[in-house]
């Protein structure tokens, strides 16, 4: 079963993402930082093109040209050799001129990505083997909520992410916002993010942290400041405690007493557990298990029910449900919007 | 055997070119069968055992690179697990690095610099023995541990915490961390005895102005090797202790720093790659001159950039730690140094183009190699530029961007050269030409298949696609490009099966080659292909940086070394005047024997600290048997 599900689910991100299939690429920058990373990536890359082919042009010259006589190996003219001693020492020192060039860019273009302070929107990003847990903290601690795998920013601000490895070291990056930064145990690295225009982006760990490196991806979703108030408001809400629906109360019932609870968070239920992803608005996002499948029913019950064959290695043990509890519990989480 | 020599008859100068031959070959053979194939101490056998090793690792190596090319040929495939894959990769580069590309490049030099120099044997030729079977016992420890499925998975770089006890369950981790002490072992054996025969053993004559650039460039590699391989020996030492015993060097909690891991591990990591490149940089500059017909334009400019280059490469390891949230200033301090890597890297390409320039090219294989070498080398030195920038290298760092980078530089900065080198020196080795039908195909096949295999990767990391994942997500755009340059992968791999089939070919069946088939200038190509046991009848003198181009026909030589016992002659540091005749050791089984006890308490202390106590037992045991007088002739001199 879990296959075909796979296999019907497979096409459906293609589909619902198809206008923007660069949305992780550094040569598609939306973010202020990106755009002039990705300027000076183009001013390098174009000029070092030049003086491949420069190199490549001589190269070529100098095994094609036409010569003179054959002379035996050691029979060197000395002025020609002095005059290719100037050449050589011009070529060398054009060299040194341009890499200096490049450092200069390189620092002015540090400088230049601006960096959130303290009074910006603040998020604790932490890397787990093999999903991230997003904590909004400020500017106002007490407003401050968490979510898992999905980052949501508000358009035209800066915003100052806190990244820190919570077991080894995992690196984030969305290429379309900003260069990447690790995260370190023991360590709390920091990086700012902006976006200026509404979008949404995907990021993926880039250092290598385990089996599931592959699968440890994420999405930031710039909104405008007023839709990304409305979405903050409706995450730091609690989960719907009562419902009209049978199957999601059953779902909610066989969520707390089976081991799920354990692990993952529900706000406003008794499942508090904080090894996995917190799941309290888990309907609200677009993807489960960090930017496996796209959210939806069927998705969460091919992942509850097999989450080793579709992730495999991950920390997540299958939990044996009845196909009616399947139902029921893929009915609640669907319903955590 | 010596006994029915006169005492009066042992010097060189007293004996007939037939007798003398007779006798050097009596007292500097290798005796024939299993005995003396795991007795010898020539360096000529030694080197091409070793070399024939390196290129196996390279064949294994390059297996596992098709099996990672078919699992990314496509998203989201199940040809390989995660778990497997990991194995793969880290093995892969482990291999390559530590078993392949190190060893290899040290293994052309234990065969040829003893010849360049005009001596008869390396110095400390039972630790070059000894190197060796180390080197060999740590491919299989490696090897075998893959095939038991317990081959590391933690990557060539072993970041911890991921390699700590922690995360790395199992004895994986130990087996990579140990399979890095076998290969230093080795690596830094060789060092020492090329440091030494450089030095000491070079022709009366060989002034450091007339050292090939070849040797030159052996001589600045050892010198990197014995700097920067202790780095990694602490770092690994520190990993084995925090798995084994309890230590917290590496652990957050206790105090420990999981940097300090990065900062280790680059320390040592970085010059590696200058490990792999400086001796392809004296290749290349041995294959220009030779096949430029005339001396390689700016021999001073090219020694003071190897050496330059030696010195900078222990400058540079921060930036593969620009993203780890090192201070700004710091990062900043560390581009110059990257960058400016790339004024000696300038000054070798500038000078080679000269020469190319000046000289009438001949258009052999070799030559071939080298122009794609510098077609391709241009390009990974740009990209180097380009990663040493911190702000780029934020963008590509830890993608195929950099993947691609480092395939070129290793590929085409160094494995192009040494392909080129087997081709120039197999007749010296063999004694047999390689075919030049054959060696323009593997030429064509493997630089067209690596160039479209690696260049797609820049525009993939460009794209956003990471290193080291077993695969990737069909929402994103990258599997045109993979499939792409999976396609290419085979061809490489093509062009180096024709090259395999060329090797073999030509060692059975290959034209006589002569003494001098590419009428070369060096000290090598002074005596017959392969050369004798004893390498030369009389010991060379030189006048000049090529010799036999200087004196073509009739090579000046002294005399005056004994011929019943194995002698060298010891020259001065900088004017390689003679200063003395030095005995170098006969063939011994000791090596051999110490090398086993030294691998099974290495393997042996992966599961028990008291390995290093009781296996130090055999091991001193075994430096006894090696170095206790055993009567000969060279004891008594």
């Amino acid at each position: 079963m879990t296959r075909r599900i796979r296999t019907a689910l497979s096409s459906v991100p293609l589909l619902l993402l198809g206008g923007c299939s660069n949305w992780q690429s550094a040569l598609d920058a939306r973010g202020a930082s990106a755009i002039s990373l990705k300027h000076l990536i183009v001013l390098i890359v174009a000029v070092c093109s030049v003086i491949w082919a420069l190199v490549m042009i001589a190269m070529i010259h100098a095994l094609w040209r036409r010569r003179e006589a054959w002379r035996a190996p050691l029979d060197l003219r000395a002025p020609r050799e002095r005059r290719i001693g100037w050449i050589v020492s011009i070529c060398v020192g054009l060299t040194a001129v341009i890499i200096a060039g490049f450092t200069v860019a390189s620092f002015f273009t540090t400088r230049n990505i601006s960096v959130a302070g303290q009074d910006d929107l603040t998020i604790r990003i932490g890397g787990l083997q093999w999903w991230w847990s997003v904590e909004y903290l400020g500017p106002d601690p007490a407003r401050g909520f968490v979510s898992a795998n999905e980052i949501h920013i508000p358009t035209g601000r800066n915003v100052r992410l806190l990244l820190q490895g919570d077991d080894v070291i995992h690196s984030f990056w969305v290429p379309s916002l900003a260069g990447k930064q690790d995260l370190i145990p023991g360590r709390i690295n920091e990086i700012t993010i902006r976006a200026d225009r509404p979008g949404t982006y995907r990021g993926q760990c880039a250092e290598f942290c385990g089996l599931q490196h592959a699968h440890m991806g994420f999405l930031v979703t710039a909104d405008t400041p007023e839709e990304f108030a409305k979405w903050a408001e409706a995450q730091r809400a609690t989960a719907a405690s009562t419902t009209d629906d049978e199957e999601i109360a059953a779902g909610r019932d066989t969520f707390m007493r089976k081991p799920c609870a354990g692990c993952h968070s529900i706000r406003g239920t008794q499942a508090t557990g904080t090894s996995g992803p917190d799941l309290t608005h888990v309907g609200s996002r677009a993807f489960i298990a960090a930017g496996l499948l796209p959210t939806s029913r069927g998705a969460l019950a091919a992942w509850i029910s097999d989450p080793q064959t579709l992730k495999p290695g991950n920390n997540m043990p299958l939990v044996p449900l009845s196909p009616d509890e399947l139902r029921a519990v893929s009915a609640y989480l669907a319903s955590l919007k | 055997m010596t006994d029915t020599i006169a005492h009066a008859q042992i010097l060189d100068t007293e004996l007939e070119r037939p007798r003398l031959t007779g006798q050097l070959a009596e007292t500097w053979k290798t005796e024939s069968g299993l005995w003396g194939a795991l007795s010898t101490v020539d360096h000529k056998i030694i080197g091409r055992r070793y070399i024939t090793t390196a290129f196996v690792f390279l064949l294994l190596g390059g297996v596992l690179a098709i099996l990672m090319r078919l699992q990314l040929a496509g998203p989201e495939q199940r040809l390989i697990g995660p778990d497997r894959y990991n194995q793969i990769f880290t093995i892969h580069g482990a291999n390559m690095m530590f078993l392949f590309a190190v060893p290899v490049m040290e293994a052309m030099g234990v065969y040829l610099v003893p010849l360049m120099v005009g001596t008869r044997n390396i110095a400390f030729p039972r630790l070059n023995a000894f190197s060796y079977w180390m080197f060999l016992a740590g491919g299989l420890v490696l090897w075998i541990s893959f095939a038991l499925d317990m081959g590391p998975d933690v990557g060539w770089f072993a970041y911890v915490p991921l390699s700590g006890p922690q995360y790395a369950p199992g004895k994986r981790a130990d087996i990579w961390a140990q399979m890095i002490t076998f290969t230093e072992v080795a690596a830094l054996a060789v060092a020492v005895e090329i440091v030494v025969t450089v030095f000491k053993q070079r022709a009366p004559g060989m002034s450091l102005d007339r050292i090939p650039l070849f040797v030159w460039a052996m001589l600045v590699t050892s010198f990197v090797v014995i700097m920067a391989m202790p780095a990694i020996m602490v770092a690994s030492t520190s990993l084995i202790l925090d798995r084994l015993v309890g230590t917290h060097f590496f652990n957050p909690a206790e105090g420990g720093d999981v940097l300090l891991w990065q900062h280790l591990f680059w320390f040592f990591g970085h010059p590696e790659v200058y490990i792999i490149f400086i001796p392809a940089v004296g290749m290349v500059s041995t294959l220009v001159a030779t096949f430029s017909r005339r001396p390689v334009y700016g021999y001073l400019a090219l020694v003071v950039a190897l050496i330059g280059t030696g010195i900078l490469a222990f400058g540079l390891w921060v930036h593969h730690m620009f993203t780890t949230g090192l201070p700004r200033l710091g990062e900043s301090f560390f581009t110059a140094p990257s960058m400016a890597i790339a004024i000696p890297s300038g000054v070798q390409i500038f000078c080679w183009i000269a020469t190319l320039w000046e000289g009438r090219p001949v258009f052999k294989t070799p030559l071939l190699f080298v122009i794609g070498f510098i077609v391709t080398f241009v390009i990974g030195g740009l990209t180097g530029v380009m990663v040493a920038s911190v702000p780029f290298d934020t963008q590509v760092h830890d993608t195929y961007f950099v993947v691609a980078h480092f395939h070129y530089v290793l590929i085409g900065g160094a494995v192009f050269p040494l392909l080129g080198a087997v081709y120039y020196w197999f007749p010296k080795f063999t004694g047999r030409m390689m075919s030049e039908r054959l060696g323009r195909w593997a030429f064509g096949l493997i630089f067209i298949g690596f160039h479209a295999t690696f260049f797609p990767m820049h525009i993939l990391g460009l794209e956003g696609m990471p290193r080291r994942v077993y695969t990737y997500q069909p929402d994103l755009p990258w599997h045109g490009l993979n499939l792409f340059a999976s396609a290419s992968a085979v061809v490489l791999a093509a062009g180096f099966l024709v090259f395999f089939i060329d090797v073999v070919m030509s060692a059975r069946s290959g034209n006589l080659a002569g003494d001098n088939p590419w009428d070369a200038p060096t000290l090598e190509w002074a005596t017959s292909s392969p050369p004798p046991a004893y390498n030369f009848a009389h010991m060379p003198v030189v006048s000049g940086a090529h010799p036999l181009w200087e004196q073509p026909g009739a090579l000046n030589v002294a005399d005056g070394l004994h011929t019943d016992r194995r002698e060298v002659l010891v020259t001065a540091i900088t004017t390689a005047a003679p200063q003395a005749r030095e005995s170098s050791p006969q063939n011994s089984i000791w090596p051999l024997l110490t090398a086993i006890a030294t691998s099974i308490m290495l393997i042996w202390s992966i599961f028990s600290p008291w390995a290093v106590v009781w296996g130090s037992i055999p091991i001193a045991i075994t430096l006894i048997g090696w170095f206790w007088p055993k009567g000969t002739p060279e004891d008594e001199a």
